[in-house]
């Protein structure tokens, strides 16, 4: 039953939600005007995907001799470029598929905006492939059909083709992993509206109605896209490394490339997810949606791939130095002591270092930290395609076709112009559909919701004294009063006479939902200083959890003292905040430890 | 009131918690009442085997259309590489198996993929400029919804669904007609 909570996990939707306030919370970004700084952020990014344009425009007119590119040095920002959208656009369909597989239920605060990420990423991913090619009239040369050429076909052995299908297979059923997740909500979305807008979403949701049978063809859809897009996210990244690893050039042709491309995929999406995410909840007010905890679990995810990547290149080292093949040792010598010296470093610090940084839980819950070291991630892994790209063929077999490659104002305004793509639409889509599953959300309320999770962790946490025993009696007068006229009336129906004997274990389950509205409130006497009657006085102000009590400043907690008279305002709150707070951690023993040192809850 | 023959007289009841739904919806089976649909703002777990619903085919045409993938892409490049314009590619037979792997792979999960949701919206009845009736704004929202049609139904019947929905906790009860 959905009724099951866990003792052990944090809560990932906070606020004492009910179901109509996550559909509130999530919708009305959709409803309201944007304000100021969404607009002056949209025309920055229109104007710089604009430039982009220009020198789309200025490549296709003069040619890409307008890029620094030489005869040496064949692919520079272009495939660069290509690669790292690539491996930004893996997370969204990780977090999506492999974490559903996984029964991650953190991946519903964060999976949607992950996927338009995603699917955002690719396109701007995908320009670099067709605007290198020179002549991007003849693009069409890539796919296979029966043509006027002899026929001539494309070549199904090359990895440059593989990619094609690869990349186009991904885009295309990451896209409908998506739509089909935001079919629902739209239909949310069009209950609400009226009018032209009623009429807009009615299109977008596809006549969505909710039906029992649709939810279970739904979920059985979700699933099976889940299982085949999960192979298909390895083996994507997995076929843009076959791009360097079949081929014969030193440095390149390493059989560790796809395990490590895949990680270093994972890496940098997560990484950009989290940039993402750490600003839209901001911006849009969805801390209670996406909370400390979905951040911390991504920052999991980063250590453990940015480790991954850290270990690869420590091996790639370690192998070209094993093998004593001189052209091998020469690459990697030529990578860290090169030209190139300082990107290789960038790299290894970003990549490898940095997210090092993640071990201590409190940088991984801590946003300003998140925030930076995701933007650190994202440089190392632009670094880390630049260097196995230009780095590499910048020394090549014969020395005197060595070569240096620094970037026109073309390619830099191309490369620009694509993060101008990717903020437009990701603008466009934060003010159009929900950010977070609206469903998916509600599907995992009562399961990881605080009112359901938070009292009850408490309660199970079996610190040993009466705690747990106060909560359940809380829970028992709840039952009396909430999903009694429910659950004890009697069903009679006339049109045939049988009534049904109750189902226990149902019956159970709403008892302990308590019809949905039920609310635990927190023993605030464990904290010291605080008796009976300050509880009563604290419950009236509406704190009735330690997580409340935690977050209060100390001159309000001072006024409801002043407030109730004289007898209360000579207490002194100072550390109730404090003592709130392990409470709320569950910290027992060190609250009790701490007690035993405090004065009727004074320092 | 007169309807034409495709109209359905629905009665409809609200639940505002998915637990309520489920008892009632129980006790709906249990009495033989001849559920119309059940509409709930998002997928909750343990409807379908009370409703009796049988599993959906969807992994099943899944598979089909992606062995037809399968097939379509090996059999293509075979084709083309074996019978109509045999190239060699640095020395290789041929029919080179292996490099084919990549393509095949791909278009098995794009034919079922696509294939699958196409599948889903046709079946569903569902898809762009699609329109359905809906009987109520807050299903979508946070109301869970149980619907019988009252279509041939006597007075006593319809009654006797009304002293269901208030007997199992039903928040509302409203009748709307579908065409």
């Amino acid at each position: 039953m959905s009724a099951i909570v866990s003792p052990i996990r944090e809560p990932l939707i906070e606020g004492n939600k009910s179901y109509h306030d996550i559909t509130e919370d999530l919708v009305s970004p959709t409803e309201s005007v944007p304000n100021a700084e969404w607009v002056i952020a949209f025309l920055i990014s229109v104007a710089v995907l604009g430039l982009g344009g220009l020198a789309i425009f200025i490549t296709i007119w003069f040619g890409i001799g307008t890029w620094d590119l030489n005869r040496t040095i064949g692919w520079g920002w272009d495939i660069t470029n290509f690669v790292w959208w690539v491996g930004i656009g893996h997370a969204g369909t990780l977090i999506s598929a492999i974490l559903l597989l996984f029964r991650q239920k953190w991946r519903t605060g964060v999976n949607r905006a992950a996927e338009a990420m995603t699917i955002f990423a690719v396109m701007c991913a995908g320009l670099f492939p067709l605007i290198h090619m020179g002549r991007q009239w003849m693009a069409f040369f890539i796919f296979p059909y029966p043509n006027t050429r002899g026929p001539l076909w494309v070549n199904f052995n090359s990895p440059l083709l593989w990619d094609v299908f690869a990349i186009s297979t991904y885009f295309t059923v990451s896209l409908l992993f998506w739509y089909t997740g935001l079919v629902p909500d739209f239909a949310t979305v069009r209950d609400r509206a009226t009018g032209l807008r009623r009429r807009i979403y009615n299109f977008l949701s596809f006549g969505w109605t909710g039906s029992a049978k649709h939810w279970q063809r739904w979920e059985s859809l979700s699933l099976i896209l889940a299982g085949l897009a999960t192979p298909l996210v390895l083996s994507v990244h997995t076929i843009v490394s076959f791009d360097f690893a079949t081929s014969i050039i030193p440095g390149w042709h390493t059989t560790i490339f796809p395990p490590y491309f895949v990680a270093g995929a994972i890496f940098s999406g997560f990484a950009m997810v989290l940039t993402l995410m750490i600003i839209t909840r901001k911006v849009l007010g969805l801390q209670e949606y996406i909370t400390l905890n979905h951040i911390e679990s991504m920052n999991k995810v980063i250590l453990l791939t940015g480790t991954i990547v850290g270990v690869a290149y420590l091996t790639e080292l370690f192998i070209s130095w094993y093998s004593q093949y001189a052209y091998e040792q020469f690459a990697f010598y030529n990578r860290a002591a090169g030209i190139y010296w300082w990107s290789y470093f960038g790299m290894m610090f970003c990549n490898v270092i940095s997210p090092q940084f993640f071990w201590s839980k409190k940088i991984r819950r801590s946003i300003t930290w998140t925030f930076f070291l995701s933007i650190v991630v994202n440089i190392g892994m632009w670094f880390e395609r630049f260097v196995i790209i230009a780095t590499t063929l910048a020394r090549d077999y014969l020395p005197s076709s060595w070569s240096y490659y620094v970037p026109t104002w073309v390619e830099v305004a191309l490369f620009l112009g694509t993060m101008g793509l990717f903020s437009t639409l990701y603008l466009l889509f934060t003010r159009l559909a929900p950010v977070v599953a609206i469903a998916e959300v509600k599907s995992i309320l009562k399961s990881a919701g605080d009112q359901y999770v938070g009292p009850n962790a408490h309660a199970h946490h079996g610190h040993g004294h009466a705690h747990g025993v106060e909560h359940s009696e809380h829970a028992g007068s709840h039952d009396a009063s909430g999903a009694s006229e429910v659950a004890t009336s009697e069903v009679d129906v006339p049109s045939n006479g049988e009534t049904s004997g109750a189902d226990g274990t149902v019956m159970q389950a709403i008892s302990a939902a308590g019809g949905g509205q039920m609310e635990l409130n927190d023993d605030l006497k464990e904290v010291e200083g605080i008796g009976p009657a300050i509880e009563g006085l604290l419950n009236t102000a509406g704190i009735t959890t330690f997580d409340q009590l935690a977050d209060m400043d100390l001159d309000p907690l001072k006024q409801i003292l002043a407030n109730a008279g004289k007898n209360f305002s000579q207490h002194d709150p100072q550390t109730w905040a404090r003592q709130a707070k392990m409470a709320a951690e569950g910290k027992w023993e060190e609250l009790k430890e701490w007690q035993k040192n405090l004065k009727g809850g004074k320092e | 009131m007169a309807t034409a023959t495709t109209d359905k007289n629905i009665l409809y009841g609200l639940y505002n918690d998915e637990e309520i739904l489920l008892v009632a919806v129980k006790k709906a089976m249990d009495a033989h009442l001849n559920i119309y649909d059940v509409f709930t703002p998002f997928p909750v777990h343990g409807l379908d085997p009370i409703l009796g619903l049988a599993e959906s085919r969807l992994h099943i045409a899944g598979f089909v259309y992606g062995a037809i993938g399968t097939l379509t892409a090996f059999g293509v490049m075979t084709w083309v590489f074996t019978r109509d314009w045999p190239i060699i590619f640095g020395g290789k037979p041929y029919w080179s198996v292996p490099a084919f792997i990549p393509i095949t792979f791909e278009l098995t999960v794009l034919f079922a993929a696509i294939g699958m949701v196409v599948s889903f919206y046709t079946v569903c009845g569902l898809g762009p400029g699609v329109t359905n009736e809906t009987l109520d704004d807050r299903i979508t929202d946070d109301k869970f919804c149980i619907a019988f049609n009252t279509n041939g139904m006597s007075d006593e019947e319809v009654d006797g669904l009304r002293t269901f929905f208030n007997k199992t906790g039903a928040e509302e009860v409203n009748s709307k007609v579908l065409h």
